[in-house]
């Protein structure tokens, strides 16, 4: 489905819930990976708020992206839970084998590396999610492995 | 010889290998002609004896752990009378000294059954405590939660009779019950674990809640880092407004409760509750002034109960169980029980459920087995990351509110996270202040900006730069962000700073 017809559809599904902005801005993301900045005014016309209001929405909370991020997503808990038992280690092990900052992405596109603050993990600390699977008890070794892992298996379709 | 086997699915279970675990019993079990069934269940809470396998052979029930795949084929092997011998062998659960010095109302149906079972939930007294609330005026409702002493589990210990009066006396064409489920402490899953162990528990307060104060709509707000939670509780409203304990005409009465699902998008802030309210109505979650108080004017300007995850959970308890049984337990104006999470450098982490009143060192010295570095233990922050960091003549702090806070400290959500004697509190202080500025709101300068410079004033510390000028002006900082901040985050942030320097000064010299 190309992106105009998709971003009338969840218009159409969002536009009559009773605070709908942030669940329709969810969908739009889960849908084209990020909220693309020219379908604004259109969400800002049905959700009745001002293109300002809605971009200020986009930009105040850390999960909505307006550009594209990587096929998966590292997130490393930087809490003090993880960091008690070696969360930091963790912190730099990720950015050194990846090659990047918190917040950027490889260069051939496959994992976007964040900082997250707790994962509710907590009792088996330092964890990690990589998209919606959570690892927890790692060292530094086992997050190499991990990231070694990430995205084994794309490429064959 | 029929037999059941129990891994949990929870996320931490899965997170240290729970279902490599499960997978690998699949494979044993199927190459066996005895009838067993694999039930995928909620964790119990000990985080430390995950991946736990439990078999019940004959109503007899005893647990493994903590396995890695390779030990459940021996296992599977043994005969009932042979299991003892296992190492990994833990007996029953309940007899387990972990458990067994735990006193569990709100996480006792914790890790038993399958989370969204619903014949599991109402053989173990579930809705016990709505089927109670649907023969009681609202009045009624209101004053057996409020003779129950419970207080918001959140962080603020409000007395939450008092706030469901004010909602229920109220003028309002509509109103609602928004759960906070946005548990972003770190050191705390107490929330997450419920509602993935135990989520029509959740439900079920927050029925009685809209019947105990005339809302016929709730919201629980979910944080996304909780993708697992978001699953269950998803599912657990629909079976349960298939089976008639939501929607219209709840256990056919003429009484209605419906109950919506919202992600948050990973914003600390929107904790705070008018915050979670700003965010629940689409906006960005910046903090209100209060007054108004969401009991007035919350959701959409309407009344609206705001709860913690645990404060709503424990009320089919209480309606159940009367008021008078949950007051019985803890002490002074802290009446029932506090679940205290044990997280960081801990051996046995896990959740623990006790009457408050025990001495923190207590509880560590019963559960938590020590640091999982093996060495000694030198700070604990109690209460997330706007708590003190308390020196060990503080551990015999009892586990009460108000004496927390004479103490200089707070109970908060109950998160526990033990440092050993590497931590740099130095650090600490300025990590406090860091998480401050990235996560303001925005809305009030002490916050937003004193935060900033918080960071660069403890950087210029760590550096040794002109130390008696940035510990004054860190002094003065912290005293204008206390001072002039609407909510906890900018006025609390200040506390693990200052315990970190009035307690670990040697760290700052």
């Amino acid at each position: 489905m190309d992106t105009e017809r998709l971003l009338a559809q969840l218009l159409c599904q969002y536009e009559n819930t009773p605070g709908g902005l942030l669940p329709l801005l969810h969908a739009v993301q889960e849908d084209l990976g990020y909220v693309p900045p020219e379908s604004i005014p259109a969400i800002a016309e049905v959700m009745n708020l001002s293109a300002a209001e809605v971009h200020g929405v986009i930009s105040f909370y850390h999960d909505l992206k307006t550009s594209p991020v990587g096929r998966h997503t590292l997130q490393v808990c930087a809490a003090e839970s993880c960091q008690a038992a070696g969360g930091r280690t963790l912190e730099h092990a990720a950015q050194e084998q990846l090659g990047i900052g918190f917040g950027e992405t490889t260069d051939d596109g496959s994992v976007t590396l964040e900082k997250v603050y707790c994962l509710g993990n907590c009792a088996c600390s330092p964890s990690v999610r990589i998209d919606n699977e959570t690892y927890a008890r790692l060292d530094a070794t086992g997050l190499t492995a991990l990231i070694a892992n990430i995205g084994q298996g794309e490429g064959a379709s | 010889m029929s037999q059941r086997f129990f891994i949990p699915r929870d996320t931490t279970a899965v997170a240290v290998g729970a279902n490599e675990v499960a997978n690998t019993l699949a494979a044993v079990l199927s190459e066996q002609v005895s009838e067993a069934t694999i039930v995928r269940n909620g964790s119990r809470g000990a985080f430390w004896l995950e991946p736990l396998m439990e078999i019940e052979t004959q109503g007899e029930r005893v647990g493994f752990g903590p396995l890695f795949p390779e030990d459940v084929a021996d296992i599977v092997a043994l005969s009932p009378a042979d299991r003892t011998e296992h190492p990994k062998y833990l007996g029953k659960l309940e007899e387990h000294p972990w458990f067994a010095g735990q006193q569990r109302l709100t996480f006792a149906r914790s890790g038993l059954d399958d989370p969204l079972c619903l014949d599991a939930y109402l053989s173990r007294h579930g809705f016990d405590g709505l089927e109670h609330a649907l023969h009681l005026p609202p009045e009624d409702i209101v004053d057996e939660v409020t003779r129950s002493g419970l207080r918001g589990r959140g962080g603020a210990a409000f007395p939450a009779g008092i706030k469901w009066n004010t909602v229920l006396q109220a003028a309002g064409d509509k109103k609602y019950i928004a759960c906070n489920a946005d548990e972003g402490d770190s050191g705390t899953f107490a929330d997450r674990l419920l509602m993935e162990s135990d989520p029509y528990m959740l439900i079920e307060g927050m029925t009685i809640a809209g019947l105990a104060v005339g809302a016929q709509q709730g919201y629980i707000y979910l944080r996304s880092e909780y993708p697992h939670a978001w699953e269950v509780m998803h599912t657990a409203i629909a079976k349960a407004e298939a089976a008639g304990y939501l929607g219209e005409g709840i256990c056919d009465s003429d009484r209605q409760f419906h109950l919506e699902l919202r992600l948050g998008a990973g914003s600390y802030i929107c904790g705070e509750e008018t915050a979670m309210l700003e965010s629940l109505e689409g906006r960005r979650g910046v903090v209100r002034a209060k007054p108004p108080l969401p009991a007035i004017e919350g959701l959409f300007g309407k009344p609206t109960v705001v709860n913690n995850v645990l404060t709503l959970a424990a009320i089919p308890t209480i309606m159940a169980g009367g008021a008078e049984a949950y007051a019985a337990l803890g002490q002074g104006r802290s009446l029932g029980t506090i679940t205290l999470q044990l997280a960081g450098n801990i051996k046995n982490g896990g959740l623990v459920e006790v009457p408050y009143g025990a001495t923190l060192r207590a509880i560590l010295d019963q559960f938590g087995g020590g640091t999982r570095s093996g060495r000694p233990i030198r700070a604990i922050q109690v209460g997330g990351p706007l708590g003190a960091y308390l020196p060990e003549p503080l551990w015999d702090t009892p586990l009460d509110y108000e004496a927390f806070a004479a103490a200089g400290g707070m109970l908060g959500h109950g998160g526990v996270v033990v440092f050993d004697d590497t931590v740099d509190m130095a650090q600490q202080a300025r990590f406090a202040m860091a998480f401050c500025a990235e996560e303001s709101c925005g809305k009030c300068t002490p916050c937003r900006v004193g935060s900033v410079r918080g960071t660069e004033v403890m950087d210029r510390i760590i550096a040794r730069e002109s130390l008696d000028e940035n510990m004054a002006l860190l002094d003065d900082l912290c005293e204008t962000m206390e001072l002039g901040s609407l909510c906890a985050m900018g006025g609390l942030t200040p506390n693990p700073v200052r315990s970190a320097l009035q307690y670990f000064p040697e760290d700052f010299a």
